[in-house]
């Protein structure tokens, strides 16, 4: 039986300035990809959890520990949903 | 006076808090981060470093380690906690101290010695200083770039909540040039610079650091 898998998705909020995402934009320029107007990055986590995942319990370890809700947003992707 | 200096998995410069403590006066007291309990301390300092590697976020897990929950519990009760670049990091990943700590706008570590001007003289641990003095420390760090909601930045502006700010050049892009900020009471106090350094004239730029460290000591007699 599968362990069912929930992807969390943390990602810098709009107002936050990313200079990592504006390097790779540099240098994704440098290297003839001038159609890519920016970037934005982020942390992907994959949980394997046990029983039926929780949506509460998810969203609060989301946005207690995995993102830093001062500058972070968080996107719970949950089975099936 | 006992001023104990936690010791996380990745610290770096405890020892030379724990020595900036002794050459002010007081005692310190070594602590370790997989503690439960706090010992009888007067103050705690948290020191620069890499605590966990820097994993997930700056401060992230240390913030979450066994010892933190009782500095938390008596930090909000007044007990004085000074947190240095890691340190300050550690404090705003617990809630202790608002805002956050980025990679540096320029995504260089930067290592130099830094003018600061004291904005408040009547904090737990900058009572030592008047109010607008300028001094120089060290400031070294990848991710000491200061952040906050700018309504928040309005909010601790016009609370007087910025301890010490970056002039004559900010080492990595901080809004508002700020180096450091203070807790509503006054009793928690983090910077990215490095008092600590600076408390020696054979090692530092200056001695200007050592007032953070014989603040305290005046700040605990008086509470």
């Amino acid at each position: 039986m599968r362990v069912p898998r929930v992807v969390v998705d943390v990602v810098l909020k709009p107002e936050i300035s990313d200079p990592q995402g504006q390097a790779v934009l540099g240098a994704l320029g440098r290297l003839g990809h001038g159609s890519v107007r920016s970037v934005r990055q982020g942390k992907h986590f994959v949980l394997e959890v046990d029983g039926t995942p929780d949506r509460d319990e998810l969203q609060q370890i989301a946005e207690t520990l995995l993102a830093n809700p001062v500058i972070e947003d968080v996107e719970l992707h949950l089975p099936g949903a | 006076m006992r001023i104990g200096v936690i010791t996380f998995p990745g610290s770096l410069d405890d020892v030379d808090a724990a020595r900036a403590v002794r050459l002010a006066g007081g005692e310190p007291v070594s602590l370790w981060h997989a503690d439960d309990h706090l010992e009888d301390v007067d103050a705690v300092v948290l020191p620069g470093g890499f605590s966990y590697g820097d994993y997930l976020r700056a401060g992230a897990i240390a913030a979450r380690a066994p010892l933190m929950h009782s500095v938390v519990a008596k930090a909000r009760s007044g007990l004085p906690v000074l947190g240095i670049c890691n340190g300050f990091q550690v404090l705003c990943e617990a809630g202790l101290l608002p805002g956050a700590l980025t990679r540096n706008g320029h995504l260089h570590f930067r290592n130099r010695d830094q003018a600061l001007r004291v904005e408040r003289a009547d904090t737990a641990w900058t009572g030592s200083y008047t109010a607008g003095q300028r001094i120089v420390v060290p400031v070294k760090n990848g991710e000491g770039r200061y952040v906050a909601a700018p309504a928040d930045l309005d909010r601790l502006e016009e609370e007087g909540r910025v301890v010490v700010r970056y002039v004559e050049g900010n080492p990595n892009g901080s809004l508002r040039d700020i180096a450091g900020v203070t807790s509503a009471d006054g009793r928690i106090v983090g910077l990215m610079p490095h008092p600590e350094h600076a408390v020696e004239d054979l090692t530092g730029p200056s001695t200007d650091g050592l007032g953070f460290f014989t603040s305290v000591l005046t700040a605990v007699v008086a509470a």
